[in-house]
């Protein structure tokens, strides 16, 4: 579904890896070690070497917005740039409920919500594009245990309700082993899988 | 009725300049610092003014067409040059002073040309008279506006850089990631121009048709050359504004739509 042929991102090694539909991979590694260089390469946000396909269409062979649609990266830090939330959205929003909103948070002032609002309202954006390809960059870092319980859930049967495919970074390892079909480590340039403990 | 013209002599300018040095004074006292610049640019302005009005006056009684390009030239060279100064982010060298020379080219130098061969039809169509205060009217105009866009954009985009790449990875296409800013940064080009339109005549009397009317114009013969220079200002500097806007975007993102400073800025981050 999502393959690396040959992937290069500056000081680290050639990554080959195919993840299987529906199948979530867990990233983890100290900071600075390439784990958000390396999902900006997969979105195409940074220039690299290699090839990636999704779905068997290579990232050269769709123009880089129709790529970013499929293959969404949410940023650690997500970004708004209209007073309401729903300005935000193009199409109705999804699992609101699901992340433990009313139907009212679509009207709300996005300068009045706290870091973990925005980060839950960052992940109903997303999936309100419907991305085949989830790209997470820590994203339940700003969030309490209830939440970060609800956004593995619905992430988890996003991706088996949709064949998705995600790439899951977290510092957090207990957190990997929820979420995650299969683990990486990033260090010293090197991806490597990470055996079952 | 028709006046004569009312030569200045040195003494009504020592005493203009007098009121400048009262200010400096001032500004010393009570510690503004604005002294060392108000002095180096009221020298600036009257060495480089009283050198223009020589070399005019050479220009005007020769009227060849080699010396009137090489004044132009240096016009042009000196106006892309001062957008290029006005910026807070600097842009990368050649590549910036082609933009801002480029873009000068279409709004002033092609308009004024325009504005000889068509409009006022004199005999020859260079005559240095009409030629060179024109363009210099377009010119100074038009730099401004360049420069104000031209600012605003780059400035903007590259505080705003981690909003247009959130816009870009929820799949928007670049020319929508930085639609807004490029509207803000046409209308902050052109809000001098459009101000100076709307407030010509009833608040303020622009410069050039004073300069007629002192000279001993009728109004109304004035008024029409004061019409003329801000349509041909108006439409230079928008030409002119979007140029800039359409080339700096472009080089702002690359082939695969990503946001790319280090091509545009001498030092990205």
């Amino acid at each position: 579904m999502l393959r690396f042929e040959d992937l290069k991102i500056p000081n680290i090694e050639p990554i080959n890896l195919t993840i299987e539909p529906g199948e979530c991979v867990g990233l983890s590694g100290e900071s600075g070690s390439g784990k958000t260089r390396l999902l900006r390469a997969i979105a195409d946000m940074d220039e690299h070497g290699g090839q990636v396909y999704a779905e068997d269409i290579a990232q050269d062979q769709v123009k880089a917005h129709e790529w970013r649609r499929r293959v969404m990266l949410l940023p650690a830090e997500s970004q708004w740039w209209f007073d309401t939330v729903d300005q935000h959205f193009s199409t109705q929003a999804k699992y609101i409920e699901t992340l433990g909103f009313g139907q009212d948070v679509m009207c709300w002032n996005v300068s009045r919500c706290s870091s973990g609002e925005k980060q839950r309202l960052s992940i109903l954006r997303m999936l309100s594009h419907c991305p085949r390809v989830l790209l997470l960059d820590e994203p339940t870092a700003n969030l309490d245990s209830s939440n970060i319980a609800r956004v593995e859930d619905l992430i988890g049967n996003y991706l088996s309700n949709h064949n998705a495919v995600a790439i899951w970074v977290s510092h957090d390892a207990s957190q990997l082993g929820r979420v995650s079909h299969q683990q990486y480590h990033l260090s010293d340039g090197q991806l490597k899988q990470v055996s079952e403990a | 009725m028709k006046t004569e013209l009312i030569v200045l002599t040195a003494p009504d300018l020592m005493l203009a300049s007098l009121l400048v040095l009262a200010l400096i004074g001032l500004g010393v006292r009570l510690g503004l610092g604005i002294s060392r610049t108000l002095t180096v640019a009221a020298i600036r302005t009257t060495v480089q003014l009283l050198l223009v009005g020589l070399i005019l006056e050479t220009v005007f009684s020769q009227a060849k067409l080699s010396w009137i390009m090489l004044i132009v030239l240096v016009m042009m060279t000196v106006a892309a040059w001062e957008i290029l100064a006005r910026q807070k982010r600097k842009i990368k060298g050649w590549w910036g002073f082609g933009v801002s020379a480029f873009s000068l080219f279409i709004s002033s130098f092609l308009i004024t040309l325009l504005a000889l061969f068509i409009v006022i039809e004199a005999d020859p169509w260079y005559t240095p008279q009409y030629a060179i205060p024109l363009l210099g009217m377009l010119l100074g105009n038009t730099m401004n506006g360049i420069a104000l866009g031209m600012d605003r954009l780059v400035q903007t985009a590259w505080q705003q850089r981690a909003v247009i790449e959130q816009r870009l990875m929820l799949g928007q296409k670049d020319s929508e990631a930085i639609g807004e800013i490029k509207r803000d940064s046409m209308r902050a080009g052109m809000i001098p121009i459009i101000n100076a339109m709307a407030a010509a005549g009833v608040v303020s009397l622009p410069g050039m048709m004073t300069g007629q009317i002192l000279a001993g114009s009728p109004p109304v013969e004035a008024v029409k050359y004061q019409i003329l220079i801000m349509f041909l200002v108006t439409s230079g500097t928008g030409f002119a504004v979007i140029t800039v806007l359409q080339l700096i975007t472009r080089r702002m993102f690359d082939s695969r739509e990503r946001l790319r400073f280090d091509r545009l800025l001498k030092e990205p981050g």
